[in-house]
């Protein structure tokens, strides 16, 4: 038998000329859970993408037990005994457990699906993992934590040798994180592999053999459990070198513009209870781990998320934003996170992309658009914000990620806003245009608009904000000065109110 | 149902009536315009008429069950009723009274009944299939794919109507052996009911109790899962349709000879009436769900209005207004479920 299950040696990989990926091993003995931790973004999740052959890596191998190989697709992984079990479970949940499990393999006697069979090999299968439910439910009957249960399950019966579990506890209660712990326990006992992918530390020393840091797509580092610490492995996640990336802060906050008093949001995912306030002229950070709900809270000042509680101020006086249009009325702009998705038109032109957010503002005498006023101020834009385009009649999917963001950020300057929410500004942008972006974010600040900066780089927040506002598990974990704090302190906040908040609620 | 005792029901808050009054909205309305038309006319509640719908639900519902399937994979098919018209013809054309003036084909000797209809079936699944093709292969959505397909085969239909020996001409006049089958009746039961019957029971099992039913429900249900776990999405899709088409030939088959003729304009239309009954029967358009019981109640409760306000001599234009306002708010009620909240 192997020392190594699965290993991954010199994984590199880049996205148009931007390395995601630099030299990174990572090794998996049988019977071991082996933790892989970084920030977001840190590329733990592009690692397993190249592993189940969704992406091809740039260069270096992978090996299971001992032969080197690279996987077509998930489900030729499958069938080598390599399964992850994704946080967005990939599931038919309109069907039930035994048909999810033995989908696209069902066993069939005298050409019926034989239903007997399904339900008594799901049964052995249950009890060899210590589940305790009837294989005839249905799945959107079920938990979270019950469904992760069914897809592990469903690797197991794949006689998995190795299975990647990503961030399997965000949604559970620590009950059912015991629940899927014993599981795994079992499965280690069975001389399974796990790659446990997770940002909480208390589950990380809880459950893990081993743990394998990135760090901004490179590889830090890999120890055994017993010789490290917590504090040790924040400061191999986080770092401690800030290199000179940022502008000089030159803006100056002044009073309070805007308050937040006690907002919650009605529906899932939710925010609880948030308080702040932004001074004019502020560049306000929030920093956040994943779905600790910092775009719900921008979306919930915007309008686009339904308010179960709470008040925004603006200069003392009580506003409602009920919906985006009232929002831009009283002189918010809202930068979405997915630009692809939510932001660009892709196929309209660089004028349409600019204008569109205040597309009222051009109507002649007749309600009739005026073209040449459009152009007038496309054009002005593209040479403010130095966009690199032929033209402003280039359909907008033509430019680079980082002039797409110019010409969004364009976009809602036009509507002439005092309150700019940025969500992730700067993701998928190169570094000559992400500083280029710090410069502008940094020049609106100081005009004495205030500024509301989501990122999940720490380096990005500390770089270019004033002061920033914590976000853990839906609720405000802390506002810290950007001056006084450090990415550990920024690092303990995001992790406040994992695990516990869920329970306290209940 | 069996579950809600009297405690529950009376434990129910607001908020929870209120959920099941939505979900249940549809048949609400729909019982609540039969009880007025049994108000209005009580003569409604008569055997006589129960029969009826149930003759003229049945056609419906083998047409339902083909379209019915392809919804379940997230599809639809505006092609159905080109499918069926074509269907009556080459069935209508292939069995015409030896003595009938006017014979599609003059010279042809009676055919066993199973000929015509097997090649009717034959037809209908051909050109069923490139529609799953095209869907499967190209990712074309289904209502352009079908959008297409249902003008050529008017199209191809036409052409076909118009080659026979009397010219484009009505087909009627049809062999005694051929109607006697289709509209007659055993023991008191139409036969036409006794077929929807033998497919329904068919299609059911097909869809509950084969590899290729699970796969439609998962393929539906969620492409990618049906992917990653080894589905072939593509052949399932396809099959899907040619099992429509299928359907469908049989629907025409059954169709000629239950009105009496067949021309080039039989089944035009169809698949609206096919599509709305699944939806009002619960086939999502979202994929994935539906069942056997729900394209039946769907299509028994579209009969059962329009046999009902036509049986209390309601006009047929205000009887379009109430359908039309019942689709949309299945589909309007069906979608909610769905809604994310945010």
């Amino acid at each position: 038998m192997q020392e190594y299950l699965l290993s991954m040696k010199g994984i590199c990989k880049s996205f148009s000329g931007v390395q995601v990926l630099k030299d990174v091993h990572l090794e998996v003995k049988p019977g071991t859970v082996h933790s892989l931790m970084g920030e977001n973004g840190a590329g733990k999740s592009t690692l397993m993408k190249c592993l189940f052959g969704i992406y091809r890596q740039d260069a270096g191998e992978f090996f299971l037990d001992g032969q080197a190989f690279n996987f077509t697709d998930p489900k030729h992984a499958l069938e080598n005994g390599v399964s992850m079990v994704h946080q967005e479970l990939n599931q038919v949940i309109q069907r039930t457990i035994s048909d999810n499990i033995w989908l696209g393999r069902y066993p069939v006697k005298r050409f019926f699906v034989d239903e007997k069979k399904m339900r008594a090999d799901t049964l052995a299968l249950f009890a060899k993992l210590n589940i305790h439910l009837d294989p005839d439910t249905m799945l959107h009957t079920l938990s979270v934590s019950q469904r992760q249960m069914v897809e592990i399950a469903k690797a197991v019966s794949y006689d998995a040798k190795v299975i990647v579990l990503d961030e399997p506890t965000s949604s559970l209660t620590d009950k059912e994180v015991d629940m899927l712990f014993d599981i795994i326990k079992v499965l280690k006992g069975q001389g399974v592999g796990v790659i446990y992918i997770s940002h909480k530390m208390d589950e990380i020393f809880r459950i893990s053999d081993y743990v394998t840091v990135l760090r901004d797509g490179k590889y830090i580092g890999t120890d055994s459990i017993q010789n490290l610490t917590i504090e040790h492995v924040v400061n191999m996640m986080v770092g401690r070198d800030l290199e000179d990336r940022f502008p000089p802060k030159t803006n100056e906050p002044g009073s309070v513009h805007m308050s937040v008093r006690n907002v919650s949001t009605k529906y899932e995912p939710q925010v609880t209870d948030v308080n702040f306030d932004l001074r004019r002229g502020e560049i306000l950070g929030i920093a956040g781990l994943v779905g600790a709900g910092r775009t719900e809270l921008l979306e919930a000042i915007f309008g686009t998320r339904t308010l179960l509680s709470g008040e925004v101020q603006i200069d003392g006086k009580l506003i409602k934003n009920n919906n985006p249009h009232v929002a831009i009325k009283n002189r918010f702009a809202y930068l979405t996170e997915e630009r692809r998705e939510t932001g660009i038109y892709p196929l309209s032109d660089i004028t349409f992309n600019t204008t569109i957010a205040n597309v009222a503002a051009y109507r002649n005498k007749l309600g009739l658009l005026r073209k040449d006023m459009m152009e007038k101020d496309t054009d002005q834009q593209i040479k403010a914000m130095r966009i690199k385009t032929p033209g402003k009649r280039e359909p907008i999917r033509s430019l680079s990620g980082g002039n797409q963001q110019k010409v969004i950020i364009g976009r809602w300057l036009l509507t002439n806003p005092d309150i700019l929410l940025l969500d992730e500004p700067t993701r998928g942008i190169d570094v000559g245009a992400k500083y280029e972006i710090y410069q502008l974010i940094i020049k609106l600040a100081q005009s004495g608009r205030s500024v509301i900066v989501v990122s999940s780089e720490m380096p990005e927040l500390i770089g270019i904000t004033n002061r920033i506002l914590v976000m853990s598990n839906g609720r405000m974990a802390g506002i810290v000065d950007t001056d006084k704090t450090t990415q550990t302190e920024i690092f303990h906040l995001s992790t406040k109110y994992l695990n516990n908040s869920r329970e306290a609620e209940v | 149902m069996t579950a809600l005792s009297i405690g529950k029901i009376r434990a129910m808050s607001k908020e929870q009536w209120k959920e099941l009054f939505v979900k249940n909205a549809i048949y609400i309305v729909i019982l609540a315009i039969i009880a007025f038309i049994i108000i209005s006319e009580p003569a409604f509640l008569s055997f006589t008429v129960f029969r009826n719908i149930l003759t003229q639900s049945a056609v419906r519902l083998i047409l339902a069950f083909g379209v019915g399937g392809i919804i379940i994979t997230q599809g639809t098919d505006l092609s159905l009723g080109r499918s069926v018209g074509f269907a009556a013809v080459i069935a209508g054309s292939l069995l015409q009274r030896a003595d009938y003036a006017s014979r599609f084909y003059p010279d042809l000797v009676a055919l066993p009944l199973v000929v015509p209809l097997l090649l009717a079936c034959a037809v209908s699944a051909f050109f069923s299939a490139i529609n799953g093709w095209v869907v499967a292969k190209f990712k074309i959505h289904p209502f352009l794919a079908t959008l297409g397909m249902m003008i050529t085969l008017y199209g191809v239909l036409s052409i076909y109507f118009a080659s026979g020996a009397p010219g484009p001409q009505p087909i009627g006049g049809f062999d005694t052996r051929y109607t006697e089958f289709v509209i007659g009746s055993t023991f008191g039961i139409p036969h036409l009911v006794i077929y929807a019957a033998i497919v329904s029971v068919i299609v059911w099992v097909l869809w509950n109790k084969t590899t290729f039913g699970k796969n439609l429900y998962a393929v539906g249900g969620n492409p990618e899962a049906a992917k990653v776990s080894g589905v072939n999405v593509s052949k399932t899709i396809i099959l899907v349709y040619i099992m429509a088409g299928v359907l469908y030939g049989i629907g025409g088959f059954l169709e000629a000879a239950r009105i009496g003729s067949a021309n080039n304009g039989t089944g035009f239309g169809y698949e609206l009436d096919a599509i709305a009954a699944c939806v009002v029967g619960g086939i999502s358009f979202s994929g994935g769900i539906g069942k056997v019981s729900g394209a039946i109640t769907g299509v028994l409760m579209f009969t059962i209005i329009s046999y009902g306000m036509t049986f209390i001599g309601m006009d047929q234009y205000y009887q379009y207004i109430i359908k039309g306002a019942i689709i949309v708010a299945a589909v309007a009620l069906d979608a909610k479920k769905y809604i994310k909240k945010t």
